[in-house]
């Protein structure tokens, strides 16, 4: 009987405890904003970088200016663990923080991208996700609260098949080759497939899907058909653990690195140095910016590092992943900026934000004011481009460092909107949305 | 003291074969739905504590529901009729693609024929009994084999089944009338003309559901078939000299509880996600089933709930409270923390009592009744 009375009081603590979870307490010139990230599970080496980035940049704003004209930055993490459930849980969670709820979520996951789209739309709150997500968002006629920054999937596609075209000599060169895409079994790796087909048909290569089951740790089956196959080139789409196991057996079927191309995700620190020496040769796709310190950094040291308020060790500060999540971050920013201009100096709400991250306009100057100069080219978004720009750079990892060995590249938008047409109007009649007439939009 | 039982007569066979014979039971299942049915809908409603916003309905009770739902499906065939699975998350799938096959319209070209068979988008009530229905006609033909393995091997059967469905969900484009993401999104959900729209509106839904599920599985495992079920679990050679048929208890309950949990495989999918990927069917969705299951009580149906509760919630909950008290921990800190004292929260309580809540809450029920001299 003392045993079970002490098991149900255990249990009945346990439970109760959860019971606390109100009291917000929260102070009215806050802007809320939540970080849906993963630093435990299988994409945890790559997820910690990017979370660093974002909580360092949201740091600094705090640190440096104070907040954003005064209203300092409510901040609060939450781990995903890059599950589409616990994705939406934290969502819910962390939506209605904050005196005015939350400003916009990043997800950093196609899936919980996917999940959380109607969601966002119902709760008008934007959901930014830059250079992944659901490539169709980029109609913000059909999707006025997505914002796939930099780049989606079907840009990164083009590009991808446009460096390959330059190394083989020309876009007749890619006739008769084989390109194989060695993807990610989930929404995120195969967003990619309908443009590579479009660009299959076009310039008339054999493109070959190849997928790898998550979280990517098993793909012996995926390299024997590859190396029986021999494609002139093998796309990358893998996240975490999925890349370098990737490069490893390459490595043990004698496939060149060189003719790999990874995505943007697929082309950070963590990804080639567990590989070792193997990795040396390997190419990936940026999201227009890459490893390396640039003048906000400088900042980021001297207002959080210095303080003792940094999220990492200073030595990861400028590595890819954590140099996107700052980018990341500074974008949220300077949208809620740009919404302070027109709804005033104080804590804005989803629907105020998101006016501000469709009328976000990024010039040269701006960027070098904010110190980005150098990484990244002015972007500009609208109501009919969500997107903003579509540039990208291919670099290769030398075994030390990441190198940058071409010229900007831009996704060709003539390629690319009948296919998001196409794909965001069956979207738009299958939920029954009336898109909003863009030329109306101020 | 609770349950003082005097001059509650029994008077005839029906009465004392009664689904709660004890009056106080009735009056605290009914106190129970009225809470559940009038009284958390109404706080939500008027945003009342703990309502602040659609957490507590979107992020913990719905799915609860829908989980306790798949629960008392696995649990007819795992824990009344003995039968191990390792498919049940499979099951949800084919509910779920299933119902949404059918809302969105089936269209199967038969070339070589010269005709195609086209079944015009059904109602979503309509496709999501079907869904289950379909799921119940998977859930008899992986049964089969149970009829030649039994226990480990039968687990590893079912475990075909999961990946399977796995595979052919995500290969098969068909099913997700060719997105190119692979993810699918729920139709708009419609029930003879009421949208199903706000948290408070899925979460009547799905209570719906769940309370009806609930009491005809609770009649079904009572009666004659549950018998059967029981029987088979208890001993099935002795059963069969009894003249149980074990081919027919056995694909009854495969077919019982692939329906209820492919019922909810469509609601998780339709009402909860919204938009959803292979993925929210995997194998851990399974064994996430069979702990509720195990947990909350091998055989009982109210265990269903309490397993269901446990695993879905005290994870959230341990996750909460140090950035709820304010403790100043990583995000990363606080998800170890979690895995490592609901693991041993685990560990604890199946030493402690291996037949799960069920148990414990029968026995506490029992002390009660003989208060103030329990024994």
């Amino acid at each position: 009987m003392a045993n079970i009375a002490r098991n149900l009081l255990i249990l009945a603590a346990a439970i109760l405890s959860g019971a606390v979870f109100t009291a917000p307490a929260a102070a009215q010139n806050e802007q809320f904003i939540p970080i849906l990230s993963y630093r435990t599970g299988p994409y945890a080496v790559n997820g910690a970088p990017y979370a660093n980035g974002v909580a360092d940049y949201y740091n600094l704003i705090n640190e440096r200016d104070g907040g954003i004209n005064g209203v300092k930055l409510l901040v609060e993490e939450c781990e995903t663990s890059y599950a589409t459930d616990k994705g939406v849980e934290c969502y819910e969670r962390l939506k209605s923080k904050g005196p005015t709820g939350a400003a916009f979520v990043n997800p950093l996951s196609t899936g919980i991208t996917f999940a959380l789209t109607e969601k966002t739309t119902a709760d008008k709150i934007p959901i930014i996700t830059m250079g992944y997500g659901r490539a169709d968002s980029k109609n913000g006629a059909v999707f006025p609260y997505n914002f796939p920054f930099l780049g989606t999937y079907w840009s990164a596609a083009d590009i991808a098949i446009q460096h390959v075209a330059k190394e083989l000599g020309g876009f007749d060169k890619l006739k008769g080759k084989k390109i194989s895409l060695l993807y990610h079994d989930s929404p995120y790796g195969k967003e990619p497939i309908p443009m590579l087909q479009v660009l299959a048909k076009k310039y008339g290569f054999e493109f070959t899907p190849i997928p790898v089951t998550h979280p990517g740790v098993e793909q012996k089956s995926q390299w024997l058909a590859i190396r029986q196959n021999r494609p002139d080139y093998v796309l990358v789409w893998g996240w975490g653990v999925m890349n370098s196991t990737a490069i490893k057996e390459a490595a043990s079927v004698a496939y060149p690195r060189d003719k790999m191309i990874g995505v943007w995700w697929s082309g950070a620190e963590p990804d080639v140095t567990p590989a070792g020496d193997q990795a040396t040769g390997y190419k990936s796709l940026m999201l227009q910016h890459g490893a390396g310190r640039f003048p906000v950094h400088a900042d980021i040291e001297k207002y959080v590092y210095a303080k003792g308020k940094g999220s990492t060790e200073p030595g990861k500060v400028g590595e890819v992943l954590y140099n996107r999540g700052i980018v990341n971050a500074m974008l949220g920013v300077e949208a809620i900026r740009k919404a302070q201009e027109k709804f005033g100096q104080k804590p804005l709400t989803g629907e105020q934000v998101r006016w501000g991250l469709e009328n976000l306009n990024l010039s040269d100057a701006r960027l070098q004011e904010l110190g980005f100069a150098g990484m990244l080219k002015p972007i500009r978004i609208s109501c009919a481009d969500h997107e903003g720009a579509r540039d990208g750079r291919v670099q290769q990892w030398d075994g030390k460092g990441w190198k940058v060995i071409s010229d900007w590249y831009t996704a060709d938008e003539a390629l690319i909107d009948p296919l998001v047409n196409e794909v965001s109007t069956k979207y738009a009649a299958d939920k029954k949305l009336q898109p909003r007439d863009c030329t109306k939009e101020s | 003291m609770l349950y003082r039982e005097t001059s509650q007569f029994k008077t005839t066979y029906a009465e004392d074969m009664a689904i709660f014979p004890i009056r106080q039971d009735r009056i605290a299942l009914g106190v129970l739905l009225g809470i559940a049915f009038i009284g958390l809908p109404l706080l939500a409603t008027f945003h009342i504590w703990p309502f602040g916003g659609d957490y507590l309905l979107w992020a913990i009770l719905l799915p609860f529901l829908i989980l306790a739902l798949a629960a008392i499906g696995t649990n007819i065939l795992v824990g009344y009729c003995g039968q191990i699975s390792l498919g049940s998350g499979a099951f949800m799938a084919i509910g779920a693609y299933s119902a949404y096959k059918l809302a969105t319209g089936v269209h199967i070209p038969l070339a070589w024929l010269g005709f195609a068979i086209s079944i015009p988008p059904l109602p979503i009530l309509a496709s999501i009994l079907l869904g289950g229905l379909a799921a119940a006609g998977v859930g008899i033909l992986f049964g089969i084999p149970s009829l030649r393995i039994k226990g480990l091997y039968l687990a590893v059967a079912t475990l075909a089944a999961q990946f399977f469905f796995d595979w052919v969900f995500l290969r098969v484009p068909w099913f997700t009338n060719y997105a190119p993401s692979g993810s699918v999104n729920a139709p708009e959900l419609n029930f003879f003309g009421v949208v199903v729209q706000t948290p408070i509106e899925r979460y009547l839904l799905c209570l719906t559901f769940v309370t009806v599920t609930a009491i005809l599985a609770k009649n079904l495992v009572r009666g004659n078939l549950g018998r059967q079920w029981m029987a088979i679990r208890d001993m099935d050679i002795a059963a069969e000299l009894i003249g149980i048929r074990p081919l027919y208890a056995k694909l009854t309950a495969f077919a019982v509880s692939s329906f209820i949990v492919g019922v909810a495989g469509a609601l998780w999918a339709f009402v909860y996600l919204g938009s959803w990927e292979p993925l929210a069917f995997s194998l851990d969705r399974s064994l996430d089933l069979l702990f509720m299951v195990i947990i909350g009580g091998l055989g009982s149906i109210m265990g269903s709930f309490v397993g269901a509760a446990f695993i879905l919630i005290v994870p959230i909950m341990l996750n909460l409270i140090p950035t709820e008290l304010g403790v100043p921990l990583s995000t990363e800190t606080i998800t170890h923390l979690q895995l490592i004292i609901f693991g041993s929260l685990i560990c604890y309580l199946l030493i402690k009592e291996p037949r799960g809540f069920a148990r414990l809450i029968s026995i506490g029920k029992e002390k009660l009744r003989l208060w103030p001299f329990p024994y």
